[in-house]
């Protein structure tokens, strides 16, 4: 029997110093065993690497971003898929999630393009806001956070909190506060980029473990590979990490992915206190940038997901190999001008 | 009796990596004698004996370091 073939469109093509997970999920994808791919690369910006790395995208098109709403972007895949037949998207942003989800069914009965996402509800539990109520409702240690939506809040929950405290933007960035000066200041930045509610977190000590999984939808973990960074960027972004032997947090990965019948794939974020407990930070309802180390480790969950979405029968990956460390590097392209002026006018590389 | 924690290997070069948390160390020629005892589950009274054998060093000297190294060992949640 001959080998399948798919187009698959991937978002998050900005490699850059805190990276989108594009060019891993491409990576694993061009490595899949099963099936052969054409790589379509969806950018916002014209600088975005991945767009110029023609050994891994085969042609990428410019999408609105996630501001200009859900139909903008159906008429815009809608042109891309008349063009390339798409049969799968990889969604890879917080940001773009939104709009991908509640797209989701359409694409399948009018595009016939196919996704691996979390439901509408699956995606708001999770939320960073909601975090602490989610792990009290499936028995998971969540540290204290409460959403603030002015400055004017956060002096009564920093004293109920006490310092240092940990400021997060609804999408991204943390940063700890040991005043409440300090805090108001983070919340004018973070609010004024990521917009509200801004997160006033309890601040743990203890060091950073990650899973990087997949959820098939009913319930059973289809992969879940543990790691802990070990060179973290002034960003907080791993640039180093090595994978783990840690039965406590598969476990507690296959409970959460069990209680919420999670589909599609996820990253977990724990902090690990000296006493050894694990407290989830964050659930990002997408793969981390790190996810090649997964296929590193020996398990393909891109390649997965898009057989489980196509209906193909996929059983649960046994193992990993523990030890397995990935190294970030960065590398200067050199890139014709013309390429540049291409995506910038016509939109499409 | 110290035990060294499951999975926890030495290679020749020393390189010691902990797969539950990540951590690696390097130690020694004297500490991957001591550590491949404590695997071999022999008693510190024992390895003590070996350790005045081999090495020209004083009894209190001797004992003094192997209570520091497994201090370290135990910080460093290396032993159960």
């Amino acid at each position: 029997m001959s080998k399948a073939s798919y187009t698959i469109a991937v978002t998050g093509l900005n490699a850059i110093d805190s990276p989108g997970p594009g060019l891993a999920v491409i990576r694993a994808l061009r490595e899949a065993s099963s099936f052969d791919v054409r790589i379509i690369g969806l950018s916002y910006e014209a600088l975005e690497p991945g767009i110029y790395m023609h050994e891994l995208v085969d042609k990428s098109y410019q999408v609105p971003y996630p501001g200009a709403g859900q139909e903008v972007l159906f008429e815009r895949l809608k042109y891309i898929n008349a063009v390339e037949n798409l049969d799968f998207i990889y969604p890879n942003f917080d940001a773009e999630l939104f709009n991908y989800i509640a797209l989701s069914g359409r694409l399948k009965k009018e595009l016939n393009i196919r996704t691996a996402l979390p439901d509408q509800e699956q995606f708001e539990a999770r939320h960073k806001s909601r975090l602490f109520e989610f792990g009290s409702e499936h028995g998971i240690k969540v540290p204290f956070a409460r959403p603030v939506y002015s400055a004017g809040e956060i002096p009564a929950v920093a004293a109920g909190m006490g310092f240092p405290l940990v400021v997060k933007g609804k999408f991204y960035d943390a940063r700890v506060a040991y005043t409440v000066e300090q805090a108001m200041q983070h919340f004018n930045k973070i609010s004024a980029e990521w917009g509200l509610p801004v997160l006033l977190q309890e601040f743990l000590h203890g060091s950073e473990v990650n899973v990087c999984g997949a959820g098939n939808g009913k319930g059973d973990t289809l992969g879940a590979v543990p790691m802990r960074k070990l060179y973290i960027t002034d960003k907080g972004k791993a640039w180093a990490g090595v994978t783990l032997d840690d039965e406590k947090l598969l476990e507690i990965t296959a409970k959460l992915v069990s209680a919420t019948q999670w589909n599609g794939p996820f990253e977990l974020e724990f902090m690990k206190t000296r006493e050894d407990e694990y407290y989830l930070i964050e659930i990002n309802p997408r793969f981390p940038a790190w996810c090649y180390l997964a296929v590193g480790a020996g398990q393909n969950q891109p390649e997965a997901l898009v057989n489980l979405a196509m209906g193909r029968e996929v059983s649960p990956f046994g193992s990993y190999e523990v030890g397995k460390m990935f190294i970030r590097y960065s590398y200067d392209m050199i890139v014709d001008i013309k390429e540049f002026e291409q995506i910038s006018t016509v939109g499409e590389l | 009796m110290v035990k060294i924690k499951k999975n926890i290997a030495v290679s020749d070069t020393g390189f010691l990596f902990n797969p539950m948390t990540g951590d690696s160390f390097s130690v020694n020629p004297i500490g991957q004698e001591i550590i491949r005892a404590f695997q071999e589950e022999k008693g510190e009274e024992e390895i003590l004996e070996e350790i005045l054998e081999a090495y020209r060093v004083d009894r209190s000297t001797a004992e003094k370091d192997l209570l520091d190294f497994k201090k370290m060992l135990a910080h460093y949640k290396l032993i159960d």
